[in-house]
């Protein structure tokens, strides 16, 4: 895409085998202004990662997509159904958790089901958020501090690589201007966040919700689920 | 039809939409689908609603052939295709369609053909009505777009 400063946007993997939803989360991304790829399989997104599974059957992701072109692809945030065929969001969550090349990209996962345990699962192995479909657009409000929060770290780990010094500038100042702002984010979501009552009733989760303006309850650090 | 005015029309696609939430056939999920629409995708719930229809039709015609075979339905299968209907009903909106779903899949996990049946029957009833709906309301939404072109050239004059 763009070499030109002006045009780093970041860029979030979407999978979902849900024809409809995959539409759905792609124009919300674009929405708020991201690059979007889309995929139907949790296989799909790890050979889009540069991953490679022991049965490679996927015929119509185009060969390209792989190391040598990771730089210019490079994914911020991977967003992900949980119920889907063969590969759950759980277990591709788990695979990138457990790459050390992908590990420290930010994952979140969305699923119909209202579920503490579901949710207390996916938290533990490191997902960032639990989103209920539908996915609504304040919750993707909550995406860009994980991507600003891994963009910091690896810079960390890249400061003394060789790498593309007008993109290193530009995440740089992003990181500096962002970083207050994170500060402050970061804080007052855990503040909000606290332990919440299980129980099927989206509505009733909402009601309790300490948000002001409306919504879906949203789930992170939370130590211990009912 | 190009003499009913822009106003006319617009109060008659929000009589209709009012109606279809008053009913409980759609909900507010199909208002923000709406809201994602914009210049940049001026046909972005047209789109999506197209793929639900095809989708739909191809759930509920495999689900009919499930169901047919009356010695041993494949009542997983049939919950695999459910799901799916539910999460593209729900993505829509369509909160009628997507409840018949949910009580289609309890008799289903009951292993209960007649259940099912009924499901399936009401299901294609409640799906029919909506897509009956939705037509109706994209007609008017298309002589809107149309009527407020139209206008514009003669007021210059």
């Amino acid at each position: 895409m763009g070499m030109a400063a002006a045009e780093s946007r970041f860029h979030v993997l979407a999978v979902d085998d849900n024809v409809i939803d995959r539409k759905l989360i792609e124009r919300l991304l674009k929405t708020s202004s991201y690059q979007v790829t889309t995929v139907d399989s949790g296989s799909k997104a790890l050979e889009f990662l540069g991953l490679h599974e022991d049965d490679e059957s996927n015929s119509d992701s185009p060969s390209i997509l792989r190391n040598n072109h990771h730089q210019e692809l490079e994914v911020n945030l991977i967003i992900t159904d949980y119920c889907m065929p063969g590969m759950t969001g759980y277990d591709l969550l788990k695979k990138i958790k457990e790459s050390s090349s992908l590990k420290n990209i930010p994952v979140v996962i969305m699923s119909s089901e209202n579920d503490p345990l579901r949710i207390g699962r996916c938290l533990k192995e490191g997902a960032e958020e639990f989103f209920l479909k539908p996915v609504r657009p304040s919750d993707l409000k909550r995406l860009r501090p994980h991507m600003m929060k891994a963009v910091s770290k690896d810079q960390e780990q890249e400061k003394h690589e060789d790498e593309e010094d007008d993109e290193e500038g530009i995440k740089s100042q992003k990181h500096q201007q962002q970083q207050q702002q994170q500060q402050e984010q970061v804080e007052h979501y855990q503040q909000q966040s606290s332990p919440r009552p299980s129980g099927n009733s989206k509505r009733k989760a909402m009601e309790e919700s300490l948000s002001p303006d409306r919504t879906r309850p949203r789930y992170s650090d939370i130590a211990a689920v009912v | 039809m190009l003499g009913w005015g822009v106003e006319f029309l617009r109060a008659e696609m929000n009589r209709l939409l009012a109606l279809l939430f008053h009913q409980g056939v759609l909900d507010e999920q199909f208002l923000q689908l709406q809201q994602l629409q914009d210049e940049s995708s001026p046909n972005f719930v047209s789109e999506v609603i197209t793929i639900y229809f095809h989708e739909s039709e191809k759930l509920l015609r495999n689900l009919r052939l499930l169901l047919m075979e009356r010695e041993l339905s494949d009542y997983k299968k049939m919950e695999i295709h459910l799901n799916q209907m539910m999460g593209s009903s729900s993505s829509i909106g369509a909160k009628r369609v997507r409840n018949v779903c949910v009580a289609f899949r309890a008799a289903s996990e009951q292993n209960n053909h007649a259940g099912c049946l009924r499901a399936l029957e009401l299901l294609e009833h409640e799906y029919c009505y909506l897509k009956n709906k939705l037509h109706e309301l994209f007609q008017i939404e298309q002589q809107r777009a149309l009527a407020s072109v139209v206008r514009y050239p003669a007021r210059h004059n």
